[in-house]
């Protein structure tokens, strides 16, 4: 018996439809093609409901709902908005556990996550956007005594955001907060692994939105994600994702003219400084949890610390320590609020990382712990799970240069501050960084030194609202998490007004 | 002597690549990085996705019963990551992986990789690659 029921057994706290359609104009709309595809749980690798397979013709009817609420939605206050979001945000707390639940199941990943962080971030960055536009103001400049510039915040209109598998609420939530906030509608297409957990949510909530606002529109893809990203009838698109989708959603916008977000993932450096391993004490202690962060969500997480940079001085012994905390990671049934570690989200996903722990092997990296299949018995034989995996090896390798989305850490050692920077700069990727250290200074030298968004010093793997999360170099454009989001989905609108009642003379 | 090939099929990958050539016409690959359903081999209809001086064609496949060749395309940053592996592009169950064609057929292309023989890597280590200018 788990800590929580599986959901569709008498006693738990969530109950699938047994099929979902889209959520269009503030009601399930069938597909148009009448077609259905099946989603499998990866706990068990089961089939537990059916869901909308959209295409062009359901895009479209989701852009024709949000477009008819746009100018209404855009209109309202601040204030009104703001209240709606806090609305939300309360209403998912008081669900808490449901939602949790629900996304476990669909996701994987292990309930304490889920309900301890996923969730509780997503109430919160509700929360967050809402404060932010109630705070935002536009500006008046005085550009001389009879000329002033006011500058206005207008929402964009009607966007599309495209949302990733790996944290099905808090990525949609993410992106909908802020989208939100600011007054635009919005079209969404969640991912085809994970496409119910949202639908989950909106259940919960959606007697707070106004019809049209929230449009979602599942299925694969190439049938239903494309034609929203190359729609003419969207004012901007957010996608989280992989890059060479990324690169084709840039060219579909720009044949619209029409602005992008991109977050496309990372090849995260966690660095540890000698002076770490200076004493056996608290910070030591946090010091190996930050190391082992790369089990984080089974490393699904695009800013897994999937890269150990250990000084030279204290390699040995920190492998040795980080080896024994990774191997007391627990895994078992995702449900069970002691399992550290759950399920792969999916069949493909844990055959692309079984081929990462091949091509690493045939390298020539040293399997330091893991790098198998891990099969936990009974109904979980037919989930989706891998062992918590340290490779050993050199920067130069394809284990270290490439995202594996799996819980899988490679390590290398550095001499001095130079080549540690050296090392962890050597990445197509720019997303994250870890800096461990009791200098402040090299904490500081190092966290500018970095080509990343995101260096986390003496912590890892935290994202509160608040704090600016976004890429460099190919990990993507534009930032999420942080009050700069609005200008990603907003207009500038300036009066440039003239109070002088006398001509210039010019005619 | 002719160079050895950087990226092959398995026939499980050549049988799919036959039916996807049937439902959608001449079809492309481009090799994608980073996050999510990065590292995978993503298939579009040929000239779907723009190459260009930033991508290297890293092969072309010439199956039977398909008319025009399948080239094989990816960043030339990740190339020079990627470059001293042979690559075969194969197939799982699974679903999804952005806007490639596969997904609704049940089914995902996955790369497989060995090292090249020092052999091959003689052969290969200073021949010029095409790019997409």
């Amino acid at each position: 018996m788990t800590d929580f029921v599986a959901p569709g057994q008498p006693g738990s706290k969530v109950t699938y439809l047994q099929r979902y359609d889209h959520w269009i104009n503030g009601k399930y709309e069938a597909p148009d093609s009448g077609q259905y595809f099946e989603n499998v749980t990866p706990v068990t690798g089961k089939v537990f409901c059916d869901v909308a397979r959209g295409n062009a013709k359901d895009i479209d009817k989701a852009l024709d709902a949000a477009h008819a609420a746009a100018p209404a939605w855009g209109k309202t206050s601040a204030t009104a908005r703001a209240i709606i979001l806090n609305k939300i945000a309360d209403r998912m707390e008081a669900n808490v556990e449901a939602i949790a639940v629900a996304e476990t199941w669909e996701n994987g990943k292990p309930i304490r996550e889920a309900l301890y962080v996923d969730i509780p971030l997503a109430i919160d960055h509700f929360r967050y956007f809402a404060a932010a536009i109630r705070a935002q103001e536009g500006s008046a400049g005085e550009l001389d005594q009879d000329m002033v510039a006011y500058h206005f915040h207008e929402p964009l209109g009607v966007v599309g955001q495209i949302i990733p598998w790996n944290f099905p609420i808090l990525m949609a939530v993410w992106k909908l907060a802020p989208a939100l906030a600011a007054g635009n509608c919005v079209v969404l297409k969640p991912a085809e692994q994970t496409p119910v957990s949202i639908m989950f949510l909106m259940d919960i909530i959606k007697d707070l939105l106004p019809d049209g606002v929230v449009n979602i529109v599942n299925g694969f893809g190439v049938e239903a994600g494309k034609p929203l990203a190359s729609s003419s009838r969207i004012a901007k698109i957010a996608f989280t994702g992989e890059t060479t989708t990324g690169r084709l959603i840039m060219q579909y916008a720009s044949e619209n003219i029409i602005p992008v977000t991109l977050e496309l993932g990372g090849k995260s450096p966690n660095i540890f400084f000698a002076d770490v391993a200076a004493e056996n004490d608290a910070f030591y202690d946090k010091a190996l949890e930050g190391f082992t962060m790369f089990a984080v969500n089974q490393g699904e997480v695009c800013t897994c610390p999937s890269r150990g940079l250990i000084d030279t001085k204290i390699y040995d012994k920190f492998l040795v320590d980080v080896t024994a905390r990774t191997n007391a990671i627990k895994q078992g049934h995702p449900l069970d609020l002691t399992t550290m570690m759950g399920a792969q989200a999916s069949n493909d996903q844990l055959e692309k990382i079984l081929s990462y722990f091949d091509i690493g092997k045939k390298e020539g990296a040293k399997v330091i712990t893991g790098a198998e299949r891990a099969d936990l018995g009974g109904e979980l034989s037919g989930g989706y799970y891998v062992m918590p995996t340290i490779f050993e090896g050199k920067n130069n390798m394809r284990i270290f240069q490439e995202e594996i989305f799996g819980p899988v850490v490679s390590v290398t050692k550095f001499d001095g501050f130079d080549n540690a920077m050296e090392i962890a700069n050597d990445t197509l990727y720019g997303l994250g960084a870890g800096v461990w250290t009791r200098d402040m200074n090299t904490a500081y030298r190092a966290g500018r030194e970095i080509k990343a968004g995101r260096v986390w010093t003496n912590c890892f793997h935290a994202y509160p609202a608040g704090a600016a999360f976004g890429g460099y170099k190919a990990s993507g454009i534009g930032r999420e998490n942080h009050k700069m989001m609005l200008d990603h989905y907003q207009q500038t609108k300036n009066l440039l007004v003239s109070y002088s009642p006398n001509k210039l003379g010019f005619f | 002597m002719s160079l050895p090939s950087r990226v092959d099929y398995t026939p499980e990958a050549a049988e799919l690549l036959l039916k996807l050539t049937k439902i959608n016409g001449p079809l492309m690959f481009h090799q994608s990085g980073g996050c999510c359903d990065g590292s995978s081999p993503m298939c579009y209809l040929k000239g779907e996705f723009r190459v260009g001086g930033s991508d290297v064609l890293i092969g072309e496949f010439i199956i039977t019963d398909i008319a025009e060749p399948i080239q094989i395309w990816m960043s030339a940053t990740q190339f020079e990551y990627w470059k001293h592996t042979h690559l075969t592009i194969d197939v799982v169950t699974g679903r999804g992986g952005g806007f490639s064609l596969e997904s609704p057929e049940g089914k995902r292309f996955l790369i497989r990789s060995r090292l090249f023989t020092d052999q091959e890597w003689a052969l290969l280590e200073n021949s010029p690659v095409t790019t997409g200018a």
